[in-house]
């Protein structure tokens, strides 16, 4: 039963830190196929 | 007797599973394909409309069939029959606006743009159609019918042949089956695929089933919720499976006892227990499952992880026409090029459908290790394992341990 909890603490602490060391990277999916503005079409 | 029925019953399910999906997915390949450029079954008389499309295209298309747009997609202008600029008529090199639009359309247009990215240049995807209405209609459709039709079987299962009692005498002697770390990781594996399985049928099935229950607004705040769940504790679930197949492949490569426990059908259908080691067939059956369809689910949700940097079906499917198998099985030759955002509908695809039927896999596995046998619990809740349990499932496994207990010195006395 300890087990089982300590891993279920263990996935939460697993995501938040996750997420913050994803964040601090400065990585972001989203401007990957997405222009935020300024685009130029053609010549 | 015990894990076989959950290494069968998730055997069938997801044969039926994959047989479905992979049947349901062959036409979408071949739609994807007939979008693009190669002309579908019906020649249309276009003359009418100069190539552009007929009320009897615009039908078919809000039908689903597939469309002949292979006339206007070639139709983008033609720079090299252009008049000089310096001439009359010249500045746009030889492409009209309808040209320019066109290209775009299709993908065509020579589009430069300030914004870098992998896919910043696509400005309309062409093949996300099929796509989107293979996710809203087959992909979410067999794969809950699989949920449901796992469930329903483990319930008829649980009717017909009830809970696997212990046969013998209980001893009320415990042997430990799983140390700490063992259970520790199978536990941040269990519960990651859980967390993981319903966020992701959230983000799946919500806008069909959640959106009409609860509302857009309220919906939006969980579906949010859910992806950075979803994308947050995968990592755990990496970790885990890693954890999990360095502590256990060792116990889990085939062997001769494997040959017998499956002969005798686990013992599923009488003739006592078969002996076997620390995992039996069954239960390897489950492991490899798991290792391998959740390293593929790992694999493909890096790639939507980190969009666009991971590409992996173009390259697979010129691997798998090299080979010559997917001509033979009926599927074509299938697609070697493709936009960034294909890439990602693909593995969206292959994602959801490897992790459906690890789901109803690990759903059998869940029944069978709690509410289908007895005694099962133990080896993952605290560890320690009835003996005679232990002696009915792990025979061998049984015998290791007393061997290994009895030439372990107890309470060891330093030589004199």
């Amino acid at each position: 039963m300890k087990a089982m909890l300590v891993g279920f603490v263990a996935i939460a602490v697993i995501a938040v830190g996750a997420d913050y060391t994803l964040d601090q990277m400065g990585w972001s999916a989203a401007e990957q196929g997405a222009s935020s503005s300024s685009v130029r079409l053609g010549n | 007797m015990r894990d076989i029925r959950h290494f069968i019953l998730g055997c069938i399910v997801a044969a039926l599973a994959f047989i479905g999906l992979v049947s349901s997915l062959t036409p979408g390949m071949v739609n994807a394909q007939e979008a693009g450029s190669v002309a579908p079954q019906t020649e249309i008389d276009r003359s009418a409309t100069g190539g552009a499309p007929t009320l009897e295209d615009i039908m078919r298309r809000q039908q689903g069939l597939p469309v002949d747009n292979s006339e206007r997609a070639a139709n983008v202008g033609d720079p090299s029959g252009a008049a000089n600029l310096s001439d009359q008529l010249g500045t746009l090199g030889g492409a009209s606006d309808p040209d320019l639009w066109r290209g775009m359309r299709f993908n065509e247009a020579d589009v430069t743009t300030q914004v870098r990215g992998p896919a910043a240049e696509v400005l309309i995807q062409d093949r996300g159609m099929w796509w989107l209405q293979f996710r809203e209609g087959p992909l979410l459709t067999y794969g809950g019918y699989l949920l449901l039709g796992t469930i329903g079987l483990l319930a008829l299962f649980f009717l017909i042949r009830g809970r696997v009692k212990i046969d013998g005498e209980k001893t009320g002697r415990r042997i430990e089956r799983f140390k700490n770390f063992e259970r520790f990781g199978h536990w941040l594996l269990a519960g990651s695929f859980i967390v993981l399985g319903i966020t992701g049928l959230v983000s799946l099935m919500g806008r069909k089933f959640m959106i009409p229950v609860m509302g857009h607004e309220s919906y939006a705040l969980i579906a949010g919720a859910s992806k950075w769940v979803h994308n947050n504790v995968s990592w755990a679930f990496m970790l885990a499976l890693v954890m999990i197949f360095v502590m256990w492949v060792v116990h889990n490569f085939p062997d001769k006892t494997d040959l017998k426990w499956l002969a005798m059908g686990g013992g599923l259908f009488g003739g006592g227990h078969p002996p076997a080691k620390k995992f039996n067939a069954g239960q390897k059956l489950i492991f490899w499952s798991t290792i391998v369809l959740g390293a593929s689910i790992s694999v493909s949700g890096i790639s939507l992880l980190f969009p666009f940097e991971l590409p992996l079906f173009a390259k697979t499917f010129a691997i798998l026409n090299s080979t010559g198998l997917p001509e033979m099985f009926g599927f074509g030759i299938l697609q070697e090029t493709m936009t960034p955002h294909e890439e990602m509908q693909y593995a969206q695809l292959w994602h959801a459908i490897v992790s459906f039927v690890l789901m109803s896999i690990i759903l059998a596995h869940i029944y069978i290790g709690s509410l289908g046998m007895e005694g099962a619990y133990d080896a993952m809740g605290s560890g320690m394992v009835e003996e005679q349990w232990a002696k009915e499932h792990h025979s061998l496994w049984v015998e290791e341990v007393k061997e290994r207990e009895g030439k372990a010195p107890s309470g060891a006395t330093p030589a004199e």
